[in-house]
């Protein structure tokens, strides 16, 4: 009988004063008493909403009976027969958007902890575990997968299970994808990626990094190669800037160039040649976890204030929850109902050469208040007139969403996109308009969740693994 | 790891190297860049292809030793490797269908001008050259110009090779002449550019501009090398690195570039202290 008493267990975290100027992992994880514990608070329902509530759907009661049992392992394997990144997705899901939103404790109450349960498990495996995958016996045919980000790698890691030979293909020097050069250390430490590309490796999954598909190989060529289906997870593209004038100054960064590098180029450490700008004021324009993680970094950096600038209010905030609580906690203030309007620089009328000219020195904003429901039921932000103000800040970074990458689309003949650029599929196994190739991920959706990459990518597996049989 | 199969140093600051690098050769046009890194820690850099071998797989670059991660790659030798070499990227020249172009190249411009100016001349296309140094001991490639152009005319700031003077001079002077280029491509330092682009555009004459601003993944990510072309955002690495020349915002793009100068500048020496200290203990 669950225990109906007891409150949802806290995950301990490193103190926010503390970890605002490190970059090490915030949340530190559930201890056995916790996980225990917490396991005790599952109901076990019946009809199993948190499951449906799950984008690739993990037998949740299932795993959590396993962990009240103290049988970790097996825990393990009810949420790997679903999940190929357990440990990264126990810690970057929007789990009160989709399983925990569910669960029927939290109709009376607090939902029960599944996030935090999930990640203790796969920590648990990952420290315990002397398995070593083998590769499986291979049933001759090739599949060429374009990204190796949460979507690529889901579908690399099903196919190769099933026997595929998997080639995954990446532009940058690491494999990861938005793993690596997107989510920060502090939320998601590095170890935990390599160890999932390791474990891919193990299933006999070649990686080749520095091959941009499109550029370096056409996906036609691919097919010329002998690779029989290709994945397409090329992920977001180019960031969006909001028009307003003083974007080029230095100083606005987009949150995807800030936070590669810090991320990927590690430009944080000492022993990295790669610059970024250690600012002390900082606004971040947008209301994302990508908004989170630039803010959350530009602090680590050693910035003294930083401002999250965002149109709507805490209520529309997009960002996962818990980002949200960390965020302000270490310290960043919540500048909500607020819109730039421009960002200004210095100039130097005396010296052409100073340096400092077309330096960021503070950004122009608007008061907004919130009117009538949009098409997608958000409430749209509306200018207050005479409301301006200026924040002094020296760095601005814009969070405000990429579009698509063109190259690959660019470079294929017969792939539709849509019109903002997105790769068009059947939704059900990401099929698109060119036979053989299928696609997954922000490159098909635009910015979204590690979660419904990973969904994507193994939906597109299974359906890939049908093509091939029935060719 | 992508192998250093030849090495030549062009002049004190600026080196040629042929990297093995098969898919990329086989691929690469004039025009376009690839990405390295000069070892683990390094940063990636963009550099525009210098040449190409498409049988023996080699990408040739020619760069000039001004930061850490250039300072890094010049201390390489022939046999050494590096651990990165992305591309081809961005999109090539545009060649087709010209009968006559002026190609500008300034200092190591020159170097990625080149391969554009033999591709023009293999097609046929009348090309005249003008390749404008510091002084003499910074010439490179007057030979390899001389053999791909039907005028070749040789600038130094100093005089101590070819004329004195910049290279708009001869330029101006050319199309005042009544040269009837169908293009002029300008390829060198931002400032140099500029000017090109400020001679031509009185008389009309299409100017195209090679584009180096920073940039990190160079494959459409990032964001950073953004410029303003035309008045709208536009990204060297995958819209460029050529645009039109009398449509690019050059104070911005300069200004942008000096963004981290200062650190640079810290690194540059920093690294320059290291060699230092290996080549003081032997």
């Amino acid at each position: 009988m669950a225990d109906m008493k007891m409150p949802r267990n806290p995950m301990p975290t490193q103190e926010p004063s503390v970890r605002a100027r490190n970059f090490r992992e915030v949340a530190l994880g559930y201890t056995e008493e916790a996980a225990l514990m917490e396991a005790t608070r599952c109901l076990n329902c019946k009809n199993m909403p948190c499951v449906e509530g799950c984008p690739v759907n993990i037998r949740i009661p299932a795993f959590i009976e396993k962990v009240r049992e103290g049988e970790f392992e097996e825990a393990y394997h009810i949420i790997h027969e679903s999940s190929s990144l357990p440990a990264v997705c126990g810690r970057v899901c929007p789990q009160e958007n989709q399983c925990e939103k569910r669960c029927v404790r939290g109709i009376k109450g607090e939902a029960v902890a599944i996030g935090r349960l999930e990640r203790f498990v796969a920590d648990w495996h990952n420290a315990h575990s002397r398995e070593h995958p083998q590769i499986p016996e291979q049933n001759g045919h090739r599949v060429a997968v374009v990204g190796s980000g949460p979507s690529g790698l889901t579908c690399a890691g099903d196919l190769a299970k099933k026997g595929y030979k998997v080639t995954v293909f990446e532009a940058l020097h690491l494999a990861g994808g938005v793993l690596v050069y997107g989510i920060p250390e502090f939320r998601l430490p590095k170890a935990i990626v390599q160890k999932e590309i390791d474990t891919l490796k193990a299933l006999g999954v070649d990686i080749q990094t520095n091959v941009v598909i499109g550029k370096t190989i056409t996906v036609d060529e691919l097919f010329e190669d002998g690779y029989e289906a290709v994945f397409i997870g090329s992920g977001a593209g180019l960031p969006r800037f909001m028009g307003i004038p003083g974007e080029s100054l230095k100083g606005v960064y987009s949150a995807n160039e800030f936070l590669t590098r810090s991320n990927l180029m590690k430009a944080y450490r000492e022993d990295s040649d790669t610059p970024i700008m250690k600012a002390k004021n900082v606004a971040v324009v947008g209301g994302g976890n990508v908004a989170m993680d630039a803010a959350r970094t530009a602090l680590r950096l050693g910035a003294e204030k930083v401002y999250i600038v965002y149109r709507r209010s805490l209520e529309e905030l997009p960002a996962r929850r818990e980002e949200v609580e960390h965020a302000m906690e270490e310290g960043v203030e919540f500048l909500l109902l607020n819109n730039p309007t421009k960002i200004l620089g210095y100039s130097n009328p005396d010296d052409r050469r100073d340096p400092k000219n077309g330096c960021v020195i503070g950004m122009e904003c608007l008061k907004m208040e919130l009117g009538e429901p949009d098409e997608r039921g958000r409430r749209a932000p509306v200018a207050i007139p005479e409301s301006e103000f200026t924040l002094d800040v020296d760095c601005v970074i814009m969070s405000i969403g990429t579009s698509p990458n063109p190259l690959i689309k660019s470079t294929t003949e017969g792939l539709a996109v849509n019109e903002r650029g997105g790769i068009i599929v059947e939704e059900e196994t990401g099929k698109t308009t060119k036979d053989g190739v299928y696609a997954g991920g922000d490159a098909v959706t635009g910015a979204a969740t590690v979660i419904l990459a990973m969904g994507a990518g193994k939906h597109a597996a299974k359906a890939i693994d049908e093509y091939i049989m029935n060719k | 790891m992508y192998r250093i199969v030849y090495k030549k140093v062009l002049n004190p600051t600026v080196v040629l190297m042929d990297i093995e690098a098969p898919l990329v050769a086989r691929k690469a046009e004039a025009g376009q860049f690839i990405i390295l890194r000069a070892d683990e820690n390094g940063e990636r850099i963009p550099l525009t292809v210098a040449g190409y071998d498409r049988d023996a797989g080699t990408v040739r670059i020619i760069f000039q030793v001004v930061g850490a991660t250039t300072k890094k790659l010049s201390a390489k030798e022939e046999g050494d490797f590096i651990p990165d070499f992305v591309g081809p990227l961005g999109r090539p020249t545009e060649v087709e269908g010209r009968k006559k172009v002026c190609i500008v190249g300034g200092g190591v411009g020159c170097a990625i001008a080149l391969p554009i100016a033999q591709k023009l001349c293999s097609m046929g296309c009348t090309v005249h050259s003008i390749i404008g140094f510091r002084s003499k001991d910074l010439l490179i490639l007057e030979e390899d110009f001389a053999a791909c152009s039907d005028r070749l005319t040789v600038m130094t700031d100093d005089g101590s090779a070819g004329r004195q003077g910049v290279v708009t001079v001869p330029l101006k002077e050319a199309i005042e002449a009544g040269e009837d280029y169908d293009e002029v491509i300008a390829i060198g330092p931002l400032v140099m550019m500029k000017f090109v682009v400020a001679t031509t555009k009185p008389y009309g004459v299409k100017t195209t501009v090679s584009m180096n601003p920073i940039m990190i993944d160079g494959t459409g990510m990032c964001g950073g090398c953004r410029l303003t072309v035309g008045g709208k955002t536009r990204f060297a690495c995958v819209d460029g690195p050529d645009f039109d020349g009398f449509l690019v915002d050059f104070d911005e793009a300069m200004q942008r570039a000096n963004m981290y100068g200062e650190f640079e500048h810290h690194a540059y020496e920093k690294t320059c202290n290291l060699f230092k200290g290996v080549e003081e203990n032997g």
